[in-house]
């Protein structure tokens, strides 16, 4: 034998992995996180441990049980966890990001067959199952307290777009520095734009997406209210939409590979966020559900969204 | 005329150790003869020569010692003055076993009186400019070693081409062979695109070369003379690609499954144009060419081989191989092949030499995570991920369907995907067992 190995072209890799992917993605979620955490107290970070461990846990105990080489390594499930805790309100009971996590990786991804093959968002799954089964204690938000850390009262209070319909009891500097009631990773906007700004950067996601979720669905508010900028900004930045756009309806496993299939489905997500927020203002989650929805079709876009060869029938330029 | 589109895709391959920077600036060097050459008699597509020597024949520089049999051929020449001592098999880089006529060189570099200068070599008619090019078993040097006469005779073409498209753009790794070539024989390079313009009949020669060699488009466009355009294309790979190339410069997509003449083009390298206006003007058969040997090797260089050298020789002018090396390629690192040992003859389509490290190991599989890289990647327009799961449910035909055929093997998607999947290779397989269906 040969001490220098053999195998076909191209002998050469980027450096890419999907390892160095799901960590930059963990890298872009962590300011956030960070703002959850400084907003709602320690329970915040209690709950984000627990997610993340228990996501992991999941999915190294599925591999095990299953005799298939673990995938733990990928830093997948550290995405999933994470994710799911920036869904949930710090006021939940610890067991419940453990029960999600278990939940989110089990029955949303690995039976499914893992990585890649999931067709819906498993974070997202996790969080509307236990919102079906324990609505009360996934709609108790916490009023935030910044620097609070010792914990805040878990006064029920209302979240920006259940009150927004009044007009508005936060301000747009409110809503994008985060202190305002909701689930831990989706009120500061600022955080999560620059964690979107650097998967960009890092060209992990692309524009289609998010520009068409969003796009769409501030259009629709604008005709909607006769062209109210104020309201229409401040349903975009209320909620989870941006923490939705730019990291869960992005998520590749459930979202179409083609540049004209993510067109697709960012202006479906944001139609049926539309419809959802404008005909009903209860419950807060109506991004998760339109992003599910839109999963569950995405198989269909991209069917019609194939790609076209370079070579296809004789046309010139 | 506006020649700025380019392909959508393509990639922009990384090199490790310094990659074309280090051997762009060092003039080719002529390497010493060796004692002995192995010429294959197959080193170009179509039919192998047929051998007209025997062992114990005394053999002059430049003389046929392979005949060119069939329509798609080319004939071999001696690359040295010598003596005949054996016909034999050898393995060549492509991993096969070829007949091969052994010689020992006597170092005199006798010229066979077949190789004269032309006198009058600018009225030459175009059949005859074919002729000389098929006597002096010119191939397309940028790798496929095409036989240059079957493709500069264009008699039997309808509709008859208009444009000569010259490959300049040297898109693979490492590579920079081309690119000395461009600055040290612009002139006959140039020359050479006029030879085949007239062959052809073509009314437009368009000579296009990748902007992060600036260089070597100044030195053509002085070079340049009237009925010769130089144009820059934006650096990617695989922008040498036939493919790629006419639509860039002549603006025109060859359908799939077709051949570039579908697009009223013909092709060359800028190397093999620089061997027709040797052929011509001077007479030379080929029998030498400028190998890049590069990565990790003592002394990266640019060595203007005689064809039948071993390779083994070839690398101890380049100061052997250096530590931590793990694979040998042959060409260049995103199409050329690996070989499993040095113990090859360097052939007319011997593309460069690339030793690679650690580098050039491709990581173990893991599952498509679906994020769409090397879609986007893919020159062809295809869906590689879609191609490798269909290939890997042994569904071939549903990979036919996706397009795999028209795969042009180019790597970009492997190279890109993260989860380090060997898609070219499933899209191989594919084609491979298209073939053998039909
Ligand atoms: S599918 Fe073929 S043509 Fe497309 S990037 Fe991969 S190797 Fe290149
Ligand atoms: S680049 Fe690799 S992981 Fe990404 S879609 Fe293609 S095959 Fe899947």
């Amino acid at each position: 034998m040969s001490k220098y190995v053999v195998s076909s072209s191209p002998h050469l890799r980027d450096s890419v992995s999907t390892a160095r992917i799901m960590q930059d993605v963990v890298i872009a979620l962590l300011p956030a996180a960070v703002a959850g955490v400084l907003f709602f107290g320690y329970r915040a970070a209690v709950i984000i441990a627990l997610s993340v461990a228990a996501a992991v846990l999941s999915e190294w105990f599925y591999c095990k049980a299953s005799h298939t080489k673990s995938t733990v390594g990928d830093f997948s499930a550290v995405v999933t966890g994470l994710l799911l805790a920036m869904n949930l309100p710090s006021t939940v009971p610890y067991w419940m990001p453990v029960l999600g996590s278990a939940i989110a990786i089990l029955l949303c991804k690995m039976i499914w067959g893992g990585i890649g093959k999931n067709f819906m968002n498993p974070a997202l799954c996790a969080r509307a199952i236990l919102s079906l089964s324990w609505a009360s204690l996934m709609n108790t938000f916490a009023t935030p307290a910044f620097g609070h850390f010792a914990g805040v009262d878990t006064v029920a209070s209302a979240t920006p777009i259940v009150s927004g319909a009044a007009g508005g009891q936060y301000s747009i500097a409110q809503l994008m520095l985060g202190n305002i009631p909701g689930t831990i990773g989706e009120t500061c906007k600022i955080a999560l734009l620059a964690g979107a700004a650097y998967l960009f950067m890092r060209q992990i996601i692309s524009w289609h997406i998010p520009a068409l979720f969003i796009g769409t669905f501030a259009a629709c508010y604008l005709i909607a209210t006769g062209f109210d900028l104020g309201q229409t900004l401040y349903q975009v930045f209320s909620g989870g939409l941006i923490l939705g756009a730019f990291f869960m309806a992005t998520d590749y496993s459930t979202s179409p590979p083609t540049a004209k299939g993510k067109l697709i489905f960012g202006i479906g997500c944001g139609l049926l966020l539309f419809i959802f927020r404008y005909c009903k203002k209860t419950p807060a989650e109506w991004c998760s559900y339109a992003i599910l929805l839109m999963n569950v079709v995405s198989p269909l876009i991209e069917r019609v969204s194939g790609v076209k060869s370079f070579g296809e029938v004789g046309k010139n330029g | 005329m506006a020649i700025t589109q380019t392909f959508g895709g393509g990639i922009h391959p990384h090199e490790t150790g310094g990659g074309k920077a280090v051997t762009c600036l060092l003039p080719v060097v002529t390497a010493a003869a060796p004692a002995r050459v192995t010429i294959a008699l197959s080193q170009h597509a179509g039919a192998p020569a047929v051998c007209c020597v025997k062992v114990g024949d005394k053999v002059d520089l430049g003389q046929v010692i392979g005949q060119a049999q069939g329509a798609v051929s080319a004939p071999v020449h001696a690359s040295v003055s010598g003596t005949v001592i054996a016909l034999t098999p050898c393995v060549v880089a492509s991993g096969k076993s070829v007949p091969a006529v052994v010689i020992e060189n006597d170092f005199e570099d006798r010229w066979a009186d077949t190789v004269r200068p032309c006198e009058n070599a600018d009225a030459l008619t175009p059949a005859q400019i074919v002729e000389i090019a098929r006597n002096a078993g010119l191939v397309g040097l940028g790798g496929a070693a095409f036989p240059t006469a079957v493709k500069l005779d264009v008699s039997k073409l309808d509709p008859k081409p208009d444009t000569l498209v010259v490959n300049g753009s040297e898109c693979e790794p490492y590579l920079t062979s081309d690119h000395r070539l461009m600055l040290e024989n612009a002139a006959q390079i140039v020359d050479g695109v006029l030879l085949a313009k007239k062959a052809t009949g073509v009314s437009r020669a368009v000579i296009g070369v990748e902007d992060n060699k600036p260089d070597a488009v100044a030195a053509l466009q002085s070079a340049a003379k009237d009925g010769v355009e130089v144009v820059a294309l934006p650096a990617k790979y695989p922008q040498g690609f036939e493919k790629m190339l006419i639509f860039a410069l002549a603006g025109r997509r060859v359908p799939n499954g077709a051949l570039p003449s579908a697009a009223q083009c013909v092709t060359m390298n800028v190397a093999t144009c620089a061997a027709l206006s040797a052929a011509v003007r001077e007479g030379k058969p080929l029998i030498e060419r400028i190998v890049t040997v590069s990565g990790r090797v003592g002394t990266p260089c640019n060595l203007r081989v005689r064809i039948g050298t071993s390779l083994l020789d070839v690398i101890e002018q380049a100061d052997g191989l250096a530590a931590g090396v793990r694979k040998l390629i042959v060409g260049g690192p995103m199409m050329g092949n690996a070989i499993p040992s040095l113990n090859v003859p360097i052939t007319k389509n011997f593309g460069g030499f690339v030793a690679l490290g650690e580098e050039g190991l491709s990581g173990e599989e893991s599952a498509c995570i679906r994020c769409g890289r090397c879609v986007r990647a893919c020159p062809m327009g295809l869906m590689p991920s879609k191609i490798d799961a269909l290939v890997r449910r042994n569904n071939y035909d549903g990979a036919i369907a996706a397009g795999a055929m028209n795969c042009m093997e180019c790597g970009s998607c492997t190279y890109c995907c993260p989860a380090k999947r060997e898609l070219t290779q499933s899209c191989r397989v594919a084609k491979a067992i298209a073939r053998l269906k039909k």
